[in-house]
């Protein structure tokens, strides 16, 4: 007998024996004990079976489908030893107030273990807007650090070392500009742009798709990206030119699967958008990382970044011919979910993220920002942010869950979950593909424009919604367990004064007032010309920046030549 | 007959977390509440130039960045001036206690957290429509 022939055998055995398990054993006990619920079924309306064998992975090979860490499919890992080398990059996501503040943050983190830093733009920044505008109005330093010009860009990294950390930083419209104000920096620190280590956010799709910071229509905005691409693949080789995002798709209310799909169809957007600029999809896709949410279904998050690695990797080398290794490797970051955080009872929320953090480690994720327990209520207080750093810290050194490389790889449940979530992302990329004729990048486009994605995840949160207030989802102390008493309320919230504004209306018109006007406005002028050719715009970017133009003033020429987009607001 | 009830829901400010805002707009739809869903981005002026235009019984406001402390005293300044006193005005998003007597003093009847049931803003609505 062939071992094929064994197992085939087996297979039979074990469907049999089920069979007679759940006939005689479960049977009887489910008379006397029903199930708690009519149907199980996770954050993406997949029903769960109560138990998974063999049988549910038959048709599964080793080889093909799972392989081993670091090689293709690197559905297993996308290093070879994972976190036995290195942990994860610890990366807590930070900004507030003024680049002052900010900076004294950056250096706690630091201090107190962080490896990698995470940089949050107020709102006035990333939608291009100078602290001194009348749409700026309330919001300066609020939802992150002010930056308008290199200045605050320089203030914002005094005294951190940028040869020896690598920075994330999360800007979309805008993110080509402050790419070029990092670059300036690195340049006054005598660290030349190809030894730089970071990543920007320049994920424009999605902004349409969930977060909404978008400025421009698609079109013009997807040529900035690629321009980026174009830029730092020949200058900035190390840098992660997209992080191509799923997090604030699922923070707007989708599912997983919608998070998985629709993140990776804009990927594969962004590698198409490439190659139609006429690089080589292995001169760019090395580059581009991903981050995903970490949502409160435990085994649904690790199977959907186990998904994500092999759906990534066999598009990549069977749609787009991509031959280096490394383009078919998907990276990347995971944030806990900040949606999942609840302001009643807040520390709970500690033990919400550590859930949430224990999967994106046992999913492999390259780096992690864990949400401080106070985030329901106002930006992180530093002993909250400590306490969210040290739950990583905690994972890593102590729970032994680094010690293995995908230690869930042959769960026959995991397994089975990582087949169904690729099935169903596959489902959304063939829509997807519909729409654009065959071309996930024009689907990609004509699903924004006709609010294809916005009504799956508007769809997707209202029933979330409903089914919140059926109490057939629960939030602990939300929705039961409701505590009536007094709950010992977190020591200090963070407030950001409105005083800030004020200071950053002034530093700014200092800078102004202190530049050589005349350049300034001649590469302004020059951004101007450019933006309408097909010339590559990052290059005079740099030279504006580096006359302490704004990111606000770059942003309104531009606007000038692109316009604006407008969505129709559907709900 | 019960009065159809008009309500505009707004997002004043920069910020883009609509989730919120949505997921009202539809839960008062599907109770049976006229919602009108301005967008993103709004000014005090835009917001101030919908309630005239459309006359609601009820205005909505989400922010959920922090400028509420600026943006609803500002647009609340915006109603008394144009004389504006019987439409009925709550907010929602994350707007600390700490803020809340402050929001009511301008003006807001009342404000919804986070953790809110749709079915506690409508039956709000119902008790306290101000025509």
């Amino acid at each position: 007998m062939t071992s094929t022939e064994k197992n085939r055998g087996n297979l039979e055995i074990i469907k049999k024996e089920k069979e007679r398990w759940t006939n005689e054993i479960v049977k009887k006990s489910l008379e006397r004990v029903p199930e708690r619920k009519r149907v199980f079924k996770n954050l993406s309306n997949i029903n769960i079976n109560s138990l998974y064998t063999p049988d549910d992975i038959k048709n599964m090979d080793y080889i093909k489908d799972l392989g081993f860490p670091g090689e293709y499919p690197y559905t297993r890992a996308a290093q070879p030893t994972s976190y036995r080398a290195r942990f994860w990059t610890m990366r807590q996501f930070a900004g507030l107030g003024d680049a002052k503040e900010t900076n004294q943050r950056f250096k706690y983190l630091i201090a107190n273990g962080q490896t990698g830093l995470s940089v949050a733009f107020h709102l006035p920044t990333i939608y291009g807007y100078e602290s001194s505008s009348p749409m700026s109005s309330g919001e300066v330093g609020k939802e992150g650090v002010a930056i308008d010009t290199l200045t605050d860009m320089e203030q914002l990294f005094d005294g951190i070392d940028l040869s020896k950390i690598s920075t994330s930083m999360t800007i979309n419209a805008p993110a080509s500009i402050l790419l070029c104000m990092y670059l300036a920096v690195g340049e006054k620190q005598g660290v030349p742009m190809e030894k730089l280590t970071g990543t920007i956010q320049n994920d424009i799709l999605k902004e349409y798709q969930a977060q909404k910071s978008y400025i421009f229509p698609p079109e013009p905005s997807m040529r900035l990206i690629v321009d980026t691409i174009e830029f730092c693949t020949k200058n900035v080789p190390k840098w992660n030119t997209i992080s191509i995002s799923g997090y604030h798709i699922r923070e707007a209310g989708s599912t997983a699967v919608q998070e998985l799909a629709f993140t990776l169809a804009n990927g594969l957007a962004y590698v198409e958008a490439g190659i139609e600029r006429g690089l080589n999809v292995d001169e760019f896709a090395p580059r581009l990382s991903h981050f995903f949410n970490s949502h409160n279904n435990f085994f649904e998050e690790i199977a959907k970044y186990r998904a994500a690695r092999r759906i990534w990797a066999k598009h990549l080398r069977e749609d787009y011919g991509a031959k280096d290794p490394k383009s078919w490797r998907l990276r990347f970051h995971t944030q806990t979910a900040g949606v999942s955080l609840t302001a009643k009872e807040p520390y709970n929320n500690v033990i919400r993220v550590t859930l949430q953090a224990l999967a994106a480690v046992l999913g492999g994720t390259q780096s992690l920002h864990t949400n401080s327990f106070d985030e329901a209520l106002a930006l992180p207080s530093e002993e909250a942010v400590r306490i969210a750093l040290r739950t990583q810290q905690i994972i890593a050194e102590e729970s032994g869950a680094a010690d293995v490389i995908d230690p869930l790889g042959g769960s026959y449940y995991v397994e089975a979950l990582t087949n169904k979530m690729e099935e169903e992302c596959e489902k959304y990329f063939a829509k997807i593909k519909k729409m654009g004729k065959g071309s996930i990048l024009k689907g990609s486009i004509v699903g924004v424009k006709n609010n294809f994605y916005q009504r799956e995840i508007a769809n997707a949160s209202y029933q979330f919604q409903r089914e919140l207030e059926a109490k057939e989802q629960i939030q602990v102390g939300v929705n039961k367990y409701i505590f009536e008493g007094k709950v010992i309320e977190p020591p200090e919230l963070i407030k950001i004064s409105d005083e800030v504004s004020k200071e950053q209306i002034k530093n700014l018109n200092d800078v102004k007032a202190q530049r050589d006007e005349a350049l300034a406005q001649k590469c302004l002028e020059k951004i101007k010309e450019i933006a309408q050719g097909t010339e590559n715009l990052i290059p005079y970017i740099l030279d504006a920046v580096k006359a302490y133009c704004s990111v606000g003033e770059i942003i309104g020429v531009l606007r000038k030549i692109f316009t604006v987009y407008r969505e129709e607001s559907i709900f | 007959m019960e009065k159809n009830i008009r309500c505009i829901v707004a997002k004043p400010g920069l910020d883009g977390h609509d989730r919120g805002a949505k997921v009202i707009s539809r839960g008062l739809r599907d109770a049976g509440l006229e919602v009108i869903y301005t967008g993103l981005h709004q000014t005090a002026d835009d917001i101030v130039e919908s309630v005239v235009q459309e006359d609601p019984d009820v205005l909505l406001l989400s922010i959920l960045s922090g400028a509420h402390t600026i943006l609803f005293p500002e647009i609340m300044k915006k109603f008394k001036e144009e004389g504006i006193n019987d439409v009925l005005i709550l907010g929602g998003g994350i707007i600390p206690d700490e803020d809340i007597a402050k929001m009511k003093e301008v003006g807001i009847s009342e404000i919804f957290g986070p953790g809110t049931k749709i079915q506690e803003i409508v039956d709000y609505i119902k008790s306290h429509l101000k025509r």
